[in-house]
């Protein structure tokens, strides 16, 4: 993975641009010692770390605005950050660029229960979202598992999902309104607490944007009523197939479940042996299934559901009978990543979809691959949605095995593009997938991508080096290519 | 009359845009056209039809996706998720009577202009649904977005910005989107409310409780005496709807907690499966206002606002209104004739609210005269501009359908 060369013209204004920004910024929300910009070397994806050129820690919108102006007039560059928390790279620092960290603008600025709605700086965790609003009977549905440490504004940036979002979508399908700064420093409102206003979906193309469109300050989102009841089914199979048919026909028969999650077996024994949450270990695979909504629909479809799951072969059902139980078999999926570390020096995260009948292939094509590449993979699965994590496991000390695993990743990911699928579920492009992109997109589909970055910051100073494997001038973008200037076809039908 | 291309393959698609970008000829896109009288009007040389690209390409009901070309009639995609109880959750609407237009509406006109039903406070919009577009820009070119899973971040989220761009940045040719199951069971509440204030809370608290509403309106007296349902029109009463939807045992079960939730606010009455239908047909598809002359608005605003955007409104102006989503929707019709459809008062209302007025139905006349689509902020006027020009940087796609720009007569 090559980033953008530094240019060694702003590294050398380094000093000049501090103290421009101690203008306007106040000293103690600037960084520039290399043990205060050391947190700051990398996000999720751990295996690229770069120290940023500085770290500015503004304090609220007014300021963020002045340094994006600053850094638009003076041609510096801008990362964003959140809390980090991204497994892709979106966060990972540039030597010549400024890292922007929101962590600052972190409070709750309104609940709105009439209009069922939280108003939130960017810097709120996911989980304070839901925190504010429980005790009064809501919640914030996208809950990624990352959502402890997870910022709304990253969530933004990201469009973040979470095992909920079969039935609850992802953040694009939850947000109402957003507040973003544009490069040069203006600031521009999009949406409310109002829904599908007109004009272009200006927010639904930031929503997911990897942080290089603009830097957002205000995120409006929905708030439900928590469902009354939640159980979650706990199956075993005797194989991914047994499992993947399972899903398609509990779907078939008009069942969407509030969570539908598989492991295989690797997974289930790394889970087990680190929470215990009384999974079956004989399994080759493993399903949960959670069913919320009033007690008797829950009732009903936990019974449906059961049935469906001994049609399809299952070997091992069991209903949680209390919320403890619940969480338990909750509590194994979530620590998944977690007990794969524990079995494992290095483990490399992966996200692709695919489409869901396509499971039983491509976990054996992946099988192969792992022996081919001599490394051990768990996966696992949100399977109502066809969102694959397999975990490659890898030593970083063994020479050669981090390229390995990389190369392993990318075949993964490659096959999920081939049977219909796409790169990234929810972790993002960001860097690590960038290269990958045109295994996906054609030059002609990415130029198209990369307009619409020309039309919010036409200087390409947010962010740079994600998301695009190829850099092009806005100027070179915009040029229009018109042949000949003739009627080409003058004999098509015409009516 | 201006020609018109019917394409029935995408390179001739493309060599059509191609030819007209060398020539600088505007196009008219069109679907059936069932919606054409929406928008700014145009003056283009040619149009170009979608009717041609017609058919579903993929329907896999257990992995919850349909793919269709952009000109494939909304009846035919209706057809086959109904034959495995599936549907296009957001709720399409039908607007053709109330525009005046018998043409049966096509796919990506329901895209391309995101009209979604009462079900959208629970189901999303269109735009929630669409999860892939192969489509051609402004520029000749051929590109594709997203893909036929839910789940997919990869690059920028491109459908959001073909859904309700009116045909003014890309002409789509192939769409794929997500269907969901559709319930077994349908049941509406009606309360016999005193006025709109009852209503808005009798919605609010439906929608608050743990109950999944996935309909709320509110209908006037005047207005629900038009409904062809008999307890709806014999209400003799101003009516709020609340609508759940699933298994039968959890519709039961909710309609019973929302009973008791709703009779402190009125007289209860049910609606169960044709009649809640057919009610909420009426309700999307804006039937009251069909055989009433006049203006018809479409406000979105935040529910709590509704009541008073309506009432300064009516200070100015002889007008009636009905609410969907929750009071988040509101369809209002001016009753006088003005000659900007009422457009300054309705935009004076708005302001200080946040919400969006879309002049929907209206002469020629009148929509050349004011802008039909909420004007916006200049920051998000220029960026919008600007990812217009980055798909069709000569304006031959739809020319000013969605911009408004006076005449020479309005100039000053």
């Amino acid at each position: 993975m090559e980033m953008p060369g530094p240019d060694p013209e702003i590294i050398g204004r380094r000093e000049n641009i501090i103290k421009a920004l101690q203008a306007f910024i106040p000293a103690n929300s600037i960084i520039a010692e290399e043990e205060g910009l050391r947190p700051f070397e990398c996000d999720g994806l751990t295996a690229y770390r770069e120290l940023p050129l500085i770290v500015v820690l503004p304090e609220n919108a007014d300021q963020i605005s002045r340094i994006l102006n600053y850094c638009y007039q003076s041609g510096v560059k801008i990362v964003p950050r959140g809390a980090g928390t991204s497994l892709s790279g979106g966060a990972l620092p540039l030597a010549d660029a400024i890292t922007l960290g929101l962590s600052k603008l972190n409070k709750i600025i309104e609940v709105d229960y009439e209009n069922r709605c939280v108003v939130a700086e960017p810097g709120v965790t996911n989980l304070a979202i839901t925190e504010a609003v429980e005790d009064c009977g809501y919640y914030y549905a996208p809950d990624p598992s990352s959502q402890i440490a997870c910022t709304i504004g990253g969530n933004v940036a990201e469009n973040s999902g979470g095992v909920h979002c079969l039935k609850y979508g992802l953040t694009t399908n939850n947000l109402l309104g957003l507040k973003m700064i544009l490069m040069d420093g203006q600031t521009i409102n999009l949406g409310g607490k109002h829904m599908d206003p007109g004009g272009y979906d200006l927010m639904g193309i930031v929503t997911g944007s990897e942080g290089l469109l603009g830097v957002i300050t205000e995120v409006t989102v929905r708030i439900l009523p928590k469902p009354p009841t939640a159980r979650a089914l706990l199956m075993g199979f005797n194989s991914s197939e047994a499992a993947g048919k399972c899903v398609a026909s509990i779907i078939g028969a008009g069942i969407i479940p509030g969570g539908m999650e598989m492991m295989d077996r690797k997974a289930i024994h790394a889970a087990e042996n680190f929470v215990n949450a009384g999974y079956p270990l004989d399994a080759e695979a493993i399903l949960i299934v959670e069913l919320d909504g009033p007690v008797e629909e829950v009732d009903y479809l936990t019974d449906k559901v059961s049935e469906i799951s001994c049609m399809a072969g299952a070997t091992f059902v069991r209903s949680s009978v209390n919320e403890e139980e619940r969480l338990l078999f909750w509590a194994g999926r979530k620590a998944a990543f977690p007990a794969v570390g524990r079995i494992s020096p290095d483990y490399y995260c992966m996200d692709g979809t695919i489409p869901r009948h396509r499971l039983p292939e491509v976990l054996k094509r992946i099988a192969d691959a792992a022996v081919r590449y001599g490394l051990g993979v768990a996966n696992v699965f949100h399977a109502g949605d066809g969102n694959l994590h397999p975990l490659i496991l890898y030593d970083a000390n063994k020479p050669g095995e981090l390229e390995s695993a990389e190369a392993f990743g990318a075949e993964i990911l490659k096959l999920c593009v081939e049977v219909g699928g796409v790169l990234t579920g929810e972790h993002g492009v960001g860097v690590e997938k960038r290269d990958l992109m045109e295994t996906m997109f054609t030059e002609v589909d990415l130029m198209q991508q990369q307009r619409i970055k020309c039309a919010f910051d036409p200087k390409q100073l947010l962010n740079p080096g994600k998301v695009f494997p190829k850099l092009h001038r806005c100027a070179e973008l915009g040029r229009l290519h018109i042949n000949g200037g003739e009627m080409r076809f003058p004999n098509l039908p015409r009516f | 009359m201006s020609s018109v291309f019917e394409p029935k393959k995408i390179i001739d698609l493309e060599q059509i845009i191609g030819d007209a970008l060398a020539q600088k000829i505007p196009l008219e896109i069109l679907g059936a056209g069932s919606k054409r009288a929406v928008g700014q009007p145009m003056v283009t040389a040619q149009q170009v039809s979608l009717v041609s690209f017609s058919g579903i390409t993929l329907y896999e009901p257990e992995e919850l996706v349909l793919a269709a070309r952009a000109g494939t009639p909304l009846m035919e995609i209706e057809k086959a998720l109904d034959q495995f109880g599936q549907q296009l959750a957001f709720e399409p609407v039908n607007l053709g009577n109330m525009l005046g237009s018998k043409l049966a509406q096509t796919i990506g006109g329901i895209m391309a202009t995101n009209f979604s039903g009462p079900r959208r406070i629970q189901a999303g919009a269109a735009r929630d649904h669409l999860l892939g577009v192969e489509m051609v820009t402004g520029r000749g070119e051929r590109i594709k977005t997203g893909g036929r899973v839910v789940k997919n971040v990869t690059g920028y989220d491109l459908c959001k910005l073909f859904v309700g761009s009116y045909g003014t940045l890309a002409v789509a040719t192939d769409l794929t989107f997500k269907v969901l199951p559709a319930s077994e069971k349908t049941r509406t509440i009606l309360v016999a409310v005193e006025d709109e204030e009852t209503a808005i809370s009798a919605m609010k608290d439906s929608l608050n409780s743990p109950n999944n509403v996935s309909g709320a309106a509110f209908l006037s007296r005047e207005i629900s005496k038009r409904s062809k349902v008999s307890y709806v029109s014999s209400a003799n009463a101003s009516i709020a709807a609340i609508r759940i939807e699933g298994s039968a045992p959890s519709v039961e079960a909710r309609c019973c907690a929302l009973k008791k939730i709703l009779i402190v606010y009125g007289d209860i009455q049910e609606l169960h499966y044709h009649n809640s239908m057919q009610f909420w047909k009426e309700v999307g598809n804006v039937t009251p206002y069909v055989d009433k002359v006049g203006v018809v608005w479409r406000i979105s605003a935040a529910p709590t606002n509704a009541i008073e955007i309506v009432r300064k409104i009516s200070n100015n102006l002889a007008i009636e209104f009905y609410l969907d989503w929750g009071g988040g929707l509101i369809w209002l019709r001016v009753i006088e004739k003005r000659n900007d459809g009422g457009a300054v008062e309705i935009r004076d209302a708005i302001k200080g609210h946040g919400g969006h007025a879309t002049l929907i139905r209206a002469n020629e006349k009148i929509r050349s005269q004011v802008p039909v689509f909420q004007p916006q902020a200049e920051g998000v006027a220029t960026l919008s501009q600007r990812l217009k020009s980055s798909f069709d940087p000569t304006g031959i796609l739809n020319p000013g359908r969605m911009t408004y720009s006076p005449g020479p007569e309005h100039a000053n």
